[in-house]
Parts: structure tokens; sequence; C-alpha cells
């Protein structure tokens, strides 16, 4: 087993260093960042599948709150926007919670009829209350300076103090949809995360005041060096002559200057690369030392126990509704930090990326081919399948070509393919979680027999 | 007495007329969730996207038809393409049965895992259906676009609003009830359709009565890709076909199914009405209607809009959590799996 995950990691490691040589080291390394993220939030998911078999169908919508706290805690607040609808937006929501809290209270006290009209007409008329100081605050928000910001900002802190909140953000999320829709039947747990990521993700797009929406929120910090301060350093400069000293040698006097400029740029983006691949490598080791923890402590016993057969777990006094909502929000909170670490590497908030296929559904497809219910093997599928995924473009676009070379260069039919190559990614993911499900449902790296298989002795 | 009419035809306009053929829409979709729920027990999350599938079919028929130069006349061609549609949609459910959800079947694995698997074929279709058509919008809707315009009602009738139906809309509700209708004769009336009930009631003892499973599972593959289909052009027809959109549908199908209670066919036509007109009478902008109802009263600058437009899935979902809290088991009483 041990000597399989050192294999495997090694073939991955190979991978990388030849993507390094033969490609960039600027791609190598935005890969593996984007490796490393994912690996962050397979682990939630895994958390959840592997650990409980909760399926949660809304891993999205998880990550997208995870990125907005990024934005609010790192972007510098707008004061302007501030002063014009403040004040009336922090009013429309007293009215809000005012009302929630009363119907709330009136739903538990209340019984016959009453127990849901009443509520229901609460609700309605705190809504509509709402709207009223709600709606003249907001667009007073999105009317100021609605080129450069028409959104209220955010605390403007060191963007790194984001990542822990977006985990309570997103284990705050997954409590409320858990306390619905837990204890029921599988499937509904699964439409309800569909539906409520859907919705999350359709606020960050038309939340204009809190997000800026579609148009981008830009400028945020970064945790890292700036690499365009970077490249102003001598000592940079003159390591990167240093190591460059032969090629540069060789060139004309008069194009020195230009190629060292350029050697310089590529050298500075390196080193903010690697400085974010350290961050994500701290949390992703932090959280995988959890994760193993938790899986072999007496609570991951148990945890496995109420997956392998509730009922008699159950029997044994275990709080079976209790842990799967409490493994739903520890899941969501990692997937929440994995998701404020994204946005913090890209620098800005970009509501329109959310889609479900690359942030629900290959995270899933990683899990299953990692190995469900394995730490270690959810985070070489991270790794794996996000390198394919990436690689998987320009493998489509040779395919295509490969398949249609009889065709002449003009047919419709070999043009409409090569534009439409992209998709064969999308084809080849589905292909794989399949024969994956099918012929290795265990995974590549298959959850440790052993101990746990001898505690699981409860189900089997 | 004029203001009250122009306002209730405005309101007919804007939201029962949509509503109606919409909930037919949606009613076609989850009661091929229901059959799939109640036969094969899982929640097919493919749903959408094989519903673009089919979808898609039909228009490269469509075009096919119109590059001979056939056409209905002032029935959409469409028509003519979707028994197309429908045979392919059903050889590909067929195949994927066959090569997908047969072993898990033979293995007797959890629904979860059912869902996993249909979460994989969702996947593929997703990425075939944009590797031949592409993700853009296409509108293949042609024919004659209205039964009833505008023009036509306010002339005939002297109001100030007019009325339109649209033939697409027309063609959704005429379709839907035929097809309803058969799917309730054939459950009811044939061999097959009464193998179907007794083996989503209770299949050890449909078995043991000497129902075969290969039957009831093919026959219900053959009726949900069909209605998949249906719904999928109906749609497509009516508003306009973009592959993403098929997959957004998939909660309100949901939603549809949950409310009508999984597994019941009479509770997915019921289910998808409620989501339907709660989705667009919530999202319609009232200003208009009620300045004809109450001409004079004072609305100021609002639309009367309680839930702006780019939220109604959240009426779906909130639809559904209502439905989890007060009657998990839906209006009429779901089956359990």
């Amino acid at each position: 087993m041990m000597k399989r995950a050192v294999q495997l990691y090694g073939v991955l490691t190979i991978l990388f260093l030849l993507v390094g040589f033969l490609q960039s080291w600027s791609v190598a390394l935005a890969t593996l960042n984007l490796c490393l993220i994912s690996a962050v939030m397979a682990l939630g998911v895994n958390i959840q599948w592997g650990y409980a078999g909760l399926f949660n169908a809304g891993i999205m919508g998880f990550a997208a709150i995870g990125g907005v706290v990024a934005l609010l805690v790192g972007h510098a607040p707008v004061s302007g926007a501030i002063e014009a609808g403040g004040v009336g937006l922090a009013l429309s929501f007293i009215v809000l919670a005012i009302g929630i809290v009363a119907a709330v209270i009136l739903f538990r006290y209340l019984k016959g009829v009453l127990k849901y009209a009443l509520p229901a007409v609460v609700l309605i008329v705190g809504f509509v209350l709402f709207r009223q100081v709600f709606v003249p605050a907001r667009q007073a928000i999105e009317a100021y300076d609605p080129a450069a910001s028409g959104f209220m900002g955010g605390l403007g802190l060191p963007i790194l103090f984001s990542w822990p909140l977006a985990g309570l953000a997103a284990a705050g999320a997954a409590f409320l949809v858990g306390k619905v829709a837990l204890g029921l039947r599988s499937d509904y747990l699964a439409i309800a995360t569909l539906g409520i990521s859907e919705i999350i993700v359709a606020m960050v797009k038309n939340e204009n005041w809190l997000t800026r929406g579609v148009k981008n929120a830009t400028g945020l910090p970064q945790p890292v060096p700036d690499g365009r301060l970077l490249q102003q350093q001598t000592w940079l400069v003159d390591l990167v002559t240093w190591m460059n000293r032969s090629y540069l040698d060789a060139l004309p006097a008069t194009e020195q200057t230009a190629a060292l400029r350029l050697l310089v740029a590529e050298a500075s983006s390196i080193i903010v690369k690697l400085a974010f691949a350290g961050l994500f490598a701290a949390v992703l080791a932090g959280l995988l030392a959890l994760c193993v923890f938790a899986l072999s402590s007496p609570w991951g016993r148990m945890i496995r126990a109420i997956r392998d057969n509730e009922t008699a777990a159950g029997a044994m006094g275990k709080n079976v509704a209790w842990r799967h909502l409490q493994i739903l929000m520890l899941g969501s909170a990692i997937v929440g930090i994995a998701g404020a670490m994204l946005v913090t590497l890209d620098g800005q908030l970009t509501p329109a990326a959310y889609i479900p296929l690359r942030y629900t559904f290959l995270i899933w497809v990683m899990v299953i081919v990692g190995g469900s219910g394995s730490n270690v093997g959810s985070v070489f599928g991270a790794f794996l399948i996000w390198f394919v995924w990436v690689q998987s473009e320009p493998i489509g676009y040779w395919l295509v070509k490969m398949t249609t070379f009889w065709m002449s260069d003009t047919s419709l039919i070999r043009t409409h393919l090569l534009q439409q190559a992209q998709y064969f990614r999308v084809l080849m993911m589905g292909t794989i979680l399949l024969l994956v499900l099918r012929f290795h449902p265990q995974g590549f790296l298959p959850e440790r027999p052993g101990r746990s298989r001898q505690s699981r002795g409860v189900g089997e | 007495m004029d203001n009250l009419l122009n306002g209730l035809v405005l309101f007919l306009n804007f939201v029962v007329v949509p509503a109606t053929s919409y909930g037919a829409q949606l009613a076609l979709g989850a009661l091929g969730v229901n059959l799939i729920f109640g036969v094969l027990r899982f929640s097919n999350f493919a749903h959408g996207d094989t519903m673009a599938f089919g979808t898609m079919l039909t228009i490269l028929g469509t075009w096919a038809l119109q590059s001979v130069g056939f056409s209905l006349g002032f029935l959409p061609t469409a028509l003519a393409a979707l028994p197309l549609g429908i045979v392919g949609t059903i050889l590909f459910c067929l195949a994927a049965d066959r090569l997908v959800y047969a072993h898990y079947r033979r293995q007797k694995a959890a629904p979860v895992v059912f869902m996993m698997a249909s979460m994989g074929v969702m996947f593929i279709l997703n990425g075939v259906v944009r590797i031949i058509i592409g993700p853009d919008e296409r509108n293949f809707a042609d024919g004659e676009r209205f039964l009833i315009s505008a023009q036509q009602f306010k002339d005939a009738t002297g109001l100030l609003e007019g009325l339109t139906i649209r033939t697409s809309q027309a063609l959704t509700l005429a379709v839907a009830v035929a097809a309803v209708l058969a799917l309730f004769l054939f459950l009811q009336r044939t061999r097959t359709g009464a193998a179907m009930r007794a083996f989503s009631d209770n299949e050890t003892l449909a078995l043991l009565c000497g129902v075969s499973p290969k039957v009831v599972i093919r026959t219900t593959w053959i009726i949900a890709a069909t209605l998949m289909t249906v719904a999928g052009v109906l749609y497509g027809l009516d508003k306009s076909f973009r592959p993403f959109t098929y997959f957004q549908i998939l909660l309100p199908i949901f939603a549809a199914a949950i409310v009508g209670g999984f597994g019941r066919p009479v509770g997915a036509i019921i289910g998808g009405f409620i989501v339907a007109f709660s989705e667009i009478a919530l999202t319609y902008a009232y200003r208009k209607v009620v300045l004809y109802f109450l001409p004079g009263s004072d609305v100021g600058d609002s639309l009367l809009q309680l839930v702006p437009t780019d939220y109604k899935f959240s009426i779906s979902f909130v639809i559904l959590v209502v439905i989890l809290i007060i009657a998990p088991t839906g209006i009429l009483k779901a089956k359990s799996s």
C-alpha cells in the first residue's frame, strides 16, 4: 500500500517535471497550484462521501461562499459606497432578521392551521418591508462610481484571514442545508445541495452591491510578494544574469537588455507561483494530517461504522443525524477554504467562472478515481485528474486532428469538431468516472485495510 | 370595466399562458424522473442532459428536413423529426442501462451509487451534445409562430392589451395531454403496465409472481426516453435550445417530482404545475396589472416584482425545502426506497 502510494506519487512528479522541461516551468507551477487547491477540495468531498457516504452535489456553492469571503475580507473598503447605502443596508437586514426570528418563534409555539399560516404571513410581510429598505440602499451603493466599483468592497484585512473565515461561512451554510435535507432519503441531500449551490452562484453573480457581480471584483491583495516589485530587485536581476550568463553572452550586446528583462519577468512569476505553492502545500499538509488522524481516531471509526450500517450504529447509541450534520459541515468548511484559496490565487472574484461541471462534478471524479474514503488517495486523484484536465485540451485537439486526417482541411465536419475539441475532455472525464466506478470502484489508492477493516465488523 | 379586462388579459398573457406550457414541460420531465425512480429506484442526474441529447437529435433531423424543403405547414418541422429524436434517445438509454446501470443492479448497489453512475452518464452526454451541436443557443422553431397574435387579439376585442398564444405553447399542452393519457392508459390497461406498477410497488413480490424484470426495465427506459425527448423538444421550441439550460432545468424537475411525491405519476403532473406557476407568478412584475386593477394607486418606481428573475431557481428550491419540512413524502405519499 505504502509502496503503491510512493510509486503513484513518483509518476506524478515525473509528469510535472516533463511539463516543466517540455512546456515551461510557469505552466507546470500554475498546474501544480490548482492541483493543490483541488486536492484540498477533494479532501472535503472525501470526508463527506468517503467517510460518511453523503452525496453533496453542490460543492460549487460552498467554493463560491469561500470566494466571496476572500473578497469581503481582503478587498479594500469602498468608503463612498458604504456612506451612500451602508446604513440602509444594515437596517434592511435587521428588518429581515426580525421577520425570520418572529416566524420561527410563531412556528414553534403555534398549533393547527395557524402553525403554518401565521409564520408564512409574517415572512411575506417581513420580506416586503425588507425590500422597501433594501432596494434604495442597494441602488445607492451600485450607483457609486459604477465603472470602478459599484460595490462596498471588503474589510481590507490581510487576505490570509479569509481562509479560516471561509471555512466557517461554508460550514454555516452546510448546517442550514443539512438541518433540512439530512435524515431524509439520500437523494434529497443531493438535490437540495444542487439547488443551494445554484442559488449561491446566482447571488454571487447578481448581488452587485456585495460582490460586484459579473463585472468581477479585481485587485485583491496577494499574500505573497508582488511580481512587479520583485522584477526591480537588484538581487533577482543579478541572480538571473548569473544563471543565464552563457546564454546572454552569446547574444549581441544590443539584444541583451531585452532578453534579460524577459528572463527576469519569467523568474519573478515563477517565484510568485512558488510562494503560492508553498502556502497551499502547507494548508494541504495540515488538513491532510488532520484528516488522516481523524479517520484513524475513535471518531473516524464511529463515522465509518455509521456509513457501513446506520441501523447498527444507531442501535449502539450513536447519534447518526448529528454525526451526518457534523460531517457535512466539516467537509463543506474544507471546500470553502479551498474556494477562498482559489480566489486568493486569482487575485479576483470571477462569478461567471463558477460552473457545476468544473467545481462540483470534476471534484467528484477526483475523489472516486483517487479512492473514496482514502485521504491520500483523494489527494492523488485531485493531482492526477487536474493534470489530465489541463493537458486533455491539447490531447483532444490532437485526437480530432488524427481521426479526421482523411478529411480535407475545409471540411465542415472537421472544422466544427476542431472548434468543439475542448469538450472532448468533458467526455473523457465522464468515461474515466464510469470506468473507475465499474472496474475499480475502490480507486487508485483504496481506503486502508487492516485496523479500520476490523473495526468495520460492526456493519459486516 | 375595460381596465379590469385589460389587467386580466395582461395577467393571462404573461403568467397563466407561459406557466401552463412550462408546467406541462416540467410535468413531462418529472414523469420521467418518477418512472425511473419508481422502477429503477434512483434519482437520475442525467435527466436534463438526456433531454438535451434527444432535443439535439431532433434539431439535427429538423435541419435535414428543412434542407430538403420539407415542411409541416403551420406546425414546426421539429414535430416530424421528433420520432428520430425519440428512437435515438431510446437507443442511448438502453445502451446506457446495459453498459452502466445493469452492473450495479446485479450487485444490488445502494441508490447513491446509481446516482453517482448517472452523474458519469451526465458528463458523457454533456460532452457529446456540446461536441456535436456546440454550447451556443440554437433556435429551431419554424412554421406559424402564433396561434393568436397580440394584434389579432387587440383587433378582435378592442382591448389595449393583447393575448398571445404561441403555436409552441398550444402544441406543448396538446402533446403533454396526449402523452400523459397514453402513459396512464398504458400503466392501467396493459399487462406490461400492470407489471411495471407491481414491480414499482414491491419488487420481490412482483418477481415471485413471474414479472420479468428485463421487460419492465426495458419498457421503463423506452417510456422515460420518449418522455424526456418530448419534454426537451417542447421546451426547446417554446424557449430555445441551449445545452446548459437543460442541466439547470434539473432542479425544477426534481422539485416537481418531490412535491408530488417521488414515484407517483399523478404527483409529477401536479408538482410540475405548482413549480411552474410559482416560478412565473413570483418573478412577474405586477406593476402594470396593479395599475389596471387599481388605477391611480401610488406604486412609485417599483416594478412590484416579488422575486428577481435571476433567482427563479431559488423558487423551486424553496418549494422543495418547504415540502421537505412539512411533508417529506410529498403531497401524495412517496414511495420509500
